[in-house]
């Protein structure tokens, strides 16, 4: 590496121990952005892959980052802790997202909200106790035209009624538990 | 006189249009699938999944797919399209998988239409011809011509099955001269817009077009309009009738993915225009021609920002294109990025031309990851090309592009937050001036513009300013796109020209009041905006009006409200919007949007007392007044238009402790009518706190002390027994 940002006399050891934290793609992208003009602005970019590969941004990754990016800790989580989007604790396997947009809003957005508290018994923010589901909400997802929607992971539902949100829940449920019962064979 | 830019265009066509030709479409069945989140999240994959298996079964090599964006008419998607050449186009709505079967097997196989299953009755009638005759300001005067050929037609006993006559609001191809003397007709699907001025030309057009099959030449418009080929494909539907589509022109045409299709619907050659004048103060006074205002919600002149940014003695410039869309509601930005992203990036890389960057941004939120995708794949390509990157389009100019993910703050929209987000901070906003022009990203000279914006560009240099000019009001030229949405029946993105009133907008284009409601008010500019009440309906669509009215254009948003919607319940599901989004770093937006939720939480429980009307005025002003950046200022917009327009709902909710609307859940209780319910302990099984007790066949009751007021028992009982009062 050419770059000198050796800082510490036990620098090679705290690049190591912060390396086996970090996926390779990862790595890759604070190396390839060393040197580069501005390359303390890829900060929020770096918190979005850690983000995608993890679920949420750890603080054994919040630190890696901030030492191999050359970037104070204390920049690394304000930043995290400031945009919404980044989630400090891990979450279910799958997400529920309640889109609160106004569009939603209007055609009911709260009393899917309601249904799907009392079918998971969370509130937003919160994760099953058998981790199989987190329960978030969302300003506008895009779709307002469909509204009121729900994201679940990646797909978006919409329309939405309450009594569906339930059965959108029981498909997940059943997925889990065929995959549970093909594992359990194998 | 040979240019290089001039021959990097005309090659770069040239090796399109062979890419094109080579794919082979030429003379096949075209079936056309909508691909974006709005088309995605209603089945569109699953459509197009099933379609290739039927091709593949069906051992056609005669058809193709072809994959589009979004045509911005998402209640009624996923749309499919079914291009036969030589007839006029087919569309379908609410396409699923038993759908794609009716029309493989019948449509497209034995030649069947199926008017059941087309695209807003589009299919009613079947025609030879259509002919759509311009009623826009220009040429609507001559509506009498219409009325002539409807009467020619009718004596030549030409009638259904052979034309169909439709009208539309302005194609874009009238000018000053025109006004009051010609009117426009497109005649699908023949691809001709006619321009007639007298009964003469029509007796023309009937005996040679229409009888006899051969286009009248002498009246055919050569030069092609912005939106014709949308219109080639659209114009039968009411519903995309009455707009006009520049910045969405290509939105539901064009394969969003793919470089050669963009430049086959006149992609790049507004940037090749620009880039070969060598003259950036050209493409700045056309866009002050133009009157183009900011479409992110300010509606500040771009062509003065663009000067502004120009005239800065530090060469290092940036150019940001806003694509953070934080109206919660509000779903333009994503419609254009997802569905033209090259026309974005075309018309961001003429604004850095113009202004002289050497570097872009795109801030794209998070929440979008199609449009991020799309323009990724846009700016790649657009690299490999040679449109980005050293030497663009062999100008000598060089300039590329960058992308930048939002994280989920509102407030990031807010340009100086959003340099700051762009540099890896905190979002938060600085006070201005010294604005961005003037000092930007890392110091240097930055000019921020929103998505549509943008996308206004290329047409304002391909058909000139002073046209742009004249399709909006004296004080803002073009259109503007709105995503309509809440209680209306059509939702969907809608494009017209500046100065289209309001009610046109809900009622025209989008059908009205869902359930044929009441109106109760149209909210514009989303948490920064305000309502405009029914009674203004007549409205124009601009940037003074609205504000005068106490709204705002803001970015797009609008929100039909229905007489079922209760005021002080939106206008606070707004205000706890803008109190959590506040960034906190000044003390009147932060302390003001707390404590104004606070009281009109207090209002909504029945608490209220009418002191604190005057209570929340003053602390909206303060906010509105004090406060550092837009957030905080406009914050108080629709507490104040509420309590200008709704004042009674607040008044009913203090005095009476009434919600009449029956919204605000403190305020309301359910019990069942001990007449009318028959005992089917439905509700009770439904109840999630269980506080429904009474046996099979008797009437049931609600214990009140721990009922949760969910109204899942009102919405479950079908004998209208459980009332909510
Ligand atoms: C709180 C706040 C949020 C904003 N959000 C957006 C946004 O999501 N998109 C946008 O284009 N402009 C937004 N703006 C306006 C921008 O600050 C800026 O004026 C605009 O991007 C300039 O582009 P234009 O001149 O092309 O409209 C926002 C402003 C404020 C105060
Ligand atoms: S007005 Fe609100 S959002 Fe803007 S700087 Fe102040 S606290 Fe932050
Ligand atoms: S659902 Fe209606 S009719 Fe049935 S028990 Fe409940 S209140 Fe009575
Ligand atoms: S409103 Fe909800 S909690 Fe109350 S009785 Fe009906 S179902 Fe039960
Ligand atoms: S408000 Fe829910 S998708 Fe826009
Ligand atoms: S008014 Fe008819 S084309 Fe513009």
């Amino acid at each position: 590496m050419s770059h000198a940002i050796a800082n510490t006399d036990n620098w090679a050891e705290v690049k190591a121990a912060c390396e086996a934290v970090l996926p390779k793609h990862i790595l890759d992208f604070i190396e390839a952005n060393h040197g580069q003009a501005h390359s303390e602005s890829q900060l929020i970019a770096i918190l979005h892959l850690v983000q995608g590969h993890f679920g949420f941004l750890g603080q054994e990754q919040m630190h890696a980052v901030a030492q191999l990016a050359q970037i104070p800790l204390a920049k690394v989580t304000g930043v995290a802790t400031f945009y919404h989007y980044f989630r400090l604790q891990p979450r279910g396997k799958h997400i529920i997202n309640v889109c609160l947009g106004t569009a939603c809003y209007v055609k009911g957005a709260d009393k899917l909200s309601q249904r799907l508290m009392d079918e998971l018994g969370i509130q937003f923010g919160e994760t099953t106790k058998d981790g199989l589901f987190s329960l978030e909400s969302t300003r506008c997802l895009g779709t307002c035209g469909l509204a009121p929607v729900i994201m679940v992971d990646d797909q978006v539902y919409g329309p939405v009624s309450p009594a569906e949100a339930s059965l959108i829940v029981d498909k997940y449920l059943k997925k889990e538990k065929g995959a549970k019962a093909e594992a359990a064979k194998a | 006189m040979s240019n290089p830019v001039t021959e990097f265009y005309q090659a770069l066509i040239a090796r399109a249009d062979q890419t094109l030709a080579e794919r082979g479409d030429a003379g096949k069945t075209v079936i056309q699938i909508g691909s974006a989140t709005c088309e995605h999240a209603a089945g569109s994959l699953d459509v197009m999944d099933e379609f290739l298996k039927h091709i593949q079964s069906s051992g056609r090599e005669d058809i193709a797919i072809h994959k589009t964006g979004c045509t911005g008419r998402c209640s009624k998607e996923p749309i499919v399209g079914v291009l036969t050449p030589g007839k006029p186009p087919v569309k379908y709505e609410r396409v699923n998988r038993e759908v794609v079967h009716k029309i493989f097997t019948n449509h497209i196989q034995k030649g069947i239409l199926l008017p059941e299953h087309a695209l807003d009755g589009s299919l009613e009638e079947e025609y030879q011809y259509e002919l759509i005759f311009c009623e826009g300001q220009r040429c609507g005067r001559l509506a009498n011509l219409k009325t002539y050929f409807e009467s020619k037609a009718k004596e030549a006993g030409i009638g259904r099955g052979v034309v169909k006559i439709d009208t539309h609001r302005c194609f874009g191809t009238c000018s000053g001269e025109t006004e009051g003397k010609a009117t426009h007709i497109l005649v699908r699907p023949s691809k001709v817009i006619y321009r007639v001025y007298t009964e003469k030309d029509i007796d023309e057009i009937l005996d040679q077009h229409i009888l006899a099959g051969k286009v009248v030449e002498r009246l055919a418009i050569k030069e092609k309009p912005v939106a014709q080929n949308f219109f080639d494909l659209y114009a039968d539907v009411k519903f995309f009738n009455a707009q006009n589509r520049v910045a969405m022109r290509n939105s539901g045409i064009v394969d969003p993915e793919s470089l050669e299709e963009y430049l086959k619907f006149g992609g790049f050659r507004a940037l090749a225009t620009s880039l070969s004048k060598s003259d950036p103060e050209w493409v700045i006074n056309e866009v002050l021609k133009a009157k183009l205002r900011g479409r992110g919600g300010g509606g500040f002149l771009t062509g003065k920002k663009w000067q502004f940014a120009a005239a800065n003695e530090e060469k290092t410039r940036y150019i940001v294109c806003n694509g953070d869309e934080g109206d919660p509601g509000a779903f333009m930005d994503r419609g254009m990025l997802e569905s033209d992203p090259f026309n974005i990036v075309e018309g961001m890389i003429i604004g850095a031309y113009a202004i002289g960057a050497c570097k872009g941004f795109y801030y794209i939120r998070a929440e979008y990851p199609l449009a991020i995708k799309r323009i990724e794949n846009a700016i790649r390509k657009c690299r490999e090309a040679g449109l980005l990157g050293e030497n663009v389009m062999g100008s000598g100019w060089s300039f590329d592009l960058e992308i930048r993910l939002g994280a989920g703050a509102f407030v990031c929209g807010e340009e100086t937050a959003l340099i700051r987000s762009i540099e890896g901070e905190r979002g938060q906003p600085k006070v201005r001036p010294p604005f961005p022009t003037t000092r930007g990203l890392w110091g240097k000279p930055t000019c921020i513009n929103n998505v549509e914006t943008f996308a206004n560009i290329s047409a304002i240099i391909n058909y000139g300013g002073d046209w742009f000019a004249q399709v909006g009001t004296q004080a803002s030229g073009g259109t503007k796109v709105f995503a309509l949405a809440g209680k209306v029946k059509h939702t969907g993105l809608v494009e017209v020209p500046l100065g289209t009133p309001l009610k046109e907008v809900v009622f025209t284009i989008g059908g009205g009041v869902l359930d044929d409601k009441a109106l109760k008010a149209i909210q514009t500019g989303g948490p920064a905006g305000g309502f405009i009440p029914a009674k203004w309906s007549d409205m124009e669509v601009d940037f003074d009006p609205l504000a005068k009215a106490g709204s705002i254009m803001g970015s797009g948003g609008m929100i039909v409200l229905s007489e079922e919607d209760c005021m002080v319940d939106i206008s606070k599901f707004y205000l706890t919007f803008t109190q959590e989004e506040s960034c906190g770093k000044c003390t009147p937006c932060r302390e003001g949007t707390t404590r104004m939720l606070e009281i009109l939480e207090k209002i909504t429980s029945g608490k209220g007392e009418l002191s604190d009307l005057d209570r929340l005025e003053r602390l909206a002003r303060l906010c509105q007044q004090t406060s550092l950046c837009g957030l905080g200022r406009a914050a108080p917009n629709p507490i104040l238009s509420s309590l200008k327009h709704f004042r009674e709902e607040y008044v009913e909710h203090i005095v009476d402790k009434k919600c009449s609307t029956k919204k605000c859940v403190a305020l309301i209780r359910y019990q069942i009518n001990p007449e009318t319910c028959i005992g089917c302990t439905v509700c009770a099984r439904n109840c999630p706190v269980e506080c429904i007790t009474g046996t099979r066949k008797e009437a049931h009751v609600i214990d009140q002390e721990r009922c949760v007021k969910c109204g899942q028992c009102f919405e479950v009982c079908r004998f209208d027994a459980v009332e909510r009062i």
